[in-house]
């Protein structure tokens, strides 16, 4: 990684602000975050351990742990290679992705397997740029034929193909 | 005991070949190469989103088939690194700077089939390896109290999370947080909730098939998305007599492989090191004490079939400890663990007795399954060549599908899809940050026996924390544990100076580019 530097393009801009002092951050959040939880289960004697005995240890080596992660990005004069966001966002396939298990989950709950893959399947394939909405609505039908196969026919999971008001 | 180990062999073979036990090899290979050779998937994702198919068997046929995707994924994924230049797996990272210049150069084909040959030879070593010291560590491990065990298991997690990619400070905290996650549930002692912020469905803990799914599925096409440049298929017309490599060939990648399986062979042995620090150790050896090192990057035999050949013999080697202690060396062994616990199976150096028919049902069904491996891709690899051209915005759709579905089968349960959802998307966060998400499964399989065995130890010492370094065989471990981190310090402050001192030199030559640096 090191070599990186010797090429002398990372130098051009150094970022002030690093994605390290985020990472640091974010460790020190969650560390004091299952400190502070875990002190209410407990936490016993080293002989007796209560339950919060091991959350609350945990949690305060992560925090020394982000604190050690954002002081050493501190201390190094390498600039940072990438910052948090890529340098072109995806937000839309981003909210395709997610969109994607929470449509299998809703339609899952009230339409049953069918309409729930195909939903899943479609708005995934949305997100990449190049496919078209007849390109994902045929990968849809294509995956929930044979996924209907394998998992209702051959598999036999209990989910009901198709269920709601209209059966 | 080589009379011994003979027949347990041979009892093992008797497992693998029954017929039900030999067809889900079959099928685990099959489907392990098959999804492998998919551009943009890695063996965790192949194994995380194939793993929810095995919940429904016996846990022999179960184990065989998750080890039968291991490999045939490992083996697909040095295909596609081979022919497109896209290393989905690390171990293969090294296998790319010499296999795609081979294929630039029509050679391809012969890479292939020595990396068929080194693996297959690798992987036999290993097997022998695994046979002879499974056994003996076995012996030396039921002696082990609380204390011991304890102190194993904080050097396999150290070792794991400092000798992994990237960072080893964040390799730390993703490991930690992975020991966190674990504590989600009820406390094996009390039963009192710990972390499930109000959620009754998380009464259980966080199953492995979300976690895995989140972090190696969901979290991995939100990286990949639209990123992954189109794939330069050009080359890849590998046909079944391409594979043959010359007499040349041949004669230059037989020691290669030795080598190669010697260094995995070793890393093998020393806790944490998986393939992907045997396959780079690997390249760098043979380009030290070759004649012509620069060759090296433009297509030499020799710098595909060491690092491979290492690869394969490490990870049979890894199986050593995640078998016979319980304790899994990275997070592929973490994640074929979490399916034997899923199983109802204890994990730990009691297992070899209690089920004689997993450990050396697995043992042979490794080498039929390597043998499968061959006869599969010798016929197949018009296929699997075709394969490497489907284009990933068809695949991550479909994957989404299984992700979702896999998760839900292993409860009937729609939470868990939610749940996969949220990790996932902390995952990429994460990924964000410059953290590497695997070390968290490690943590996660291993947190909550490493707590029961913290607490019984305390309960055994009377809160005396000294009981680790006064224990000799404790003491031992705690000892590497300094090592290990000590080391990783001193590479720490060395390593700062080393850039202080590059960026010097940049900055009185600004525009001079070293010469045979590999361009990232």
């Amino acid at each position: 990684m090191s070599v990186k530097l010797s090429k002398g393009k990372s130098l051009t801009r150094p970022s002030a602000f690093k994605r390290d002092y985020y990472a640091g951050a974010l460790m020190m959040f969650l560390g004091a975050g299952a400190a502070i939880e875990g002190k209410g289960y407990g936490i016993g004697t080293l002989t007796r351990m209560g339950p919060g005995f091991f959350p609350v240890a945990l949690g305060i080596i992560l925090i020394f742990i982000g604190i050690l992660i954002a002081g050493s990005a501190y201390a190094s004069s390498e600039p940072d290679k990438e910052s948090f966001l890529p340098a072109k966002p995806e937000w839309f396939a981003w909210a395709c992705i997610v969109a994607s298990p929470i449509f299998f989950i809703a339609l899952g709950e009230y339409a049953g397997l069918l309409p729930a893959t195909f939903a899943c399947v479609f708005v995934a394939a949305l997100g990449d740029r190049e496919t078209t909405v007849k390109q994902a609505a045929i990968l849809a039908a294509g995956i929930s034929t044979s996924g209907i196969l394998l998992f209702s026919y051959v598999l036999k999971i209990p989910f009901p193909i198709v269920r709601g008001l209209w059966l | 005991m080589i009379a011994q180990a003979l027949q347990d062999l041979w009892y093992g073979f008797g497992v693998a070949f029954e017929p039900h036990n030999l067809l889900w090899c079959f099928v685990g290979v099959f489907v392990g190469n098959m999804v492998g050779v998919l551009p943009g998937m890695g063996v965790l994702a192949t194994i995380s989103i194939l793993l929810p198919l095995t919940f429904a068997m016996k846990p022999v046929a179960a184990i065989l088939m998750l080890a039968g995707i291991f490999y045939g994924s490992q083996y697909g994924g040095a295909i596609c690194s081979i022919l497109l230049n896209l290393p989905c797996h690390p171990p293969h990272a090294v296998t790319c700077l010499d296999g795609f210049p081979m294929t630039m150069k029509g050679r391809g084909g012969a890479a292939l089939g020595i990396t068929m040959l080194g693996s297959f030879i690798g992987a036999s070593f290993g097997i022998t390896e695994m046979i002879f010291l499974a056994p003996v560590l076995v012996e030396v491990a039921l002696k082990f109290g609380p204390a011991e065990i304890c102190s194993l298991m904080l050097l396999g997690l150290l070792a794991g999370s400092t000798l992994a990619r990237g960072s080893p400070l964040k390799g730390i905290a993703m490991t930690i947080l992975g020991l966190l996650i674990g504590i989600v549930g009820s406390d094996i002692q009390t039963g009192m909730p710990r972390f499930n912020f109000g959620m009754l469905q998380l009464a259980d803990g966080i199953e492995i098939v979300a976690l895995a799914l989140g972090l190696f599925g969901i979290a991995e096409f939100m990286n990949s998305v639209n990123q992954l440049a189109k794939v330069d298929t050009q080359y890849s017309n590998v046909r079944l007599r391409d594979l043959r490599p010359t007499k040349q060939e041949l004669k230059e990648a037989a020691p290669a492989i030795v080598r190669g399986t010697l260094v995995g062979a070793l890393c093998a042995l020393i806790p944490g090191t998986g393939p992907t620090i045997a396959s780079f150790v690997a390249y760098a050896t043979e380009k030290k004490i070759s004649k012509n090192p620069e060759t090296f990057g433009t297509g030499n035999i020799k710098g595909v079939a060491c690092p491979e050949t290492a690869t394969h013999s490490s990870v049979q080697g890894d199986f050593i400890p995640t078998m016979s202690l319980g304790i899994p060396g990275d997070s592929v062994m973490a994640l074929l663990l979490g399916a034997l616990i899923i199983q109802g199976i204890v994990p730990g150096p009691s297992l070899i007795s209690e089920h004689p028919d997993i450990f050396w049902g697995l043992i042979a069904s490794f080498w039929i399954g390597n043998i499968i491996l061959v006869l599969l891709n010798v016929p197949l690899i018009g296929i699997w060549v075709k394969l490497l051209m489907i284009p990933y915005r068809y695949l991550y759709p479909s994957a989404m599908f299984f992700v979702c579905i896999g998760v839900y089968s292993a409860n009937n349960d729609l939470f868990q899809v939610g749940e996969t959802l949220f990790i996932g998307v902390f995952g990429y966060v994460l990924l964000r940050l410059g953290f590497h998400p695997a070390p968290i499964l490690l943590g996660f399989v291993l947190g909550p026996r490493f707590e029961e065995n913290f607490r019984r130890a305390m309960l055994l010492s009377r809160g005396d924390l000294t009981t680790f370094v006064e224990r000799p065989i404790s003491a031992v471990f705690v000892g590497l544990c300094v090592i290990l981190l000590s080391a990783q310090i001193y590479v720490y402050f060395r390593g700062r100076k080393k850039i202080t001192k590059a960026e010097e030199n940049v900055r009185h030559q600004a525009q001079d580019p070293v010469p045979g640096v590999p361009g990232e």
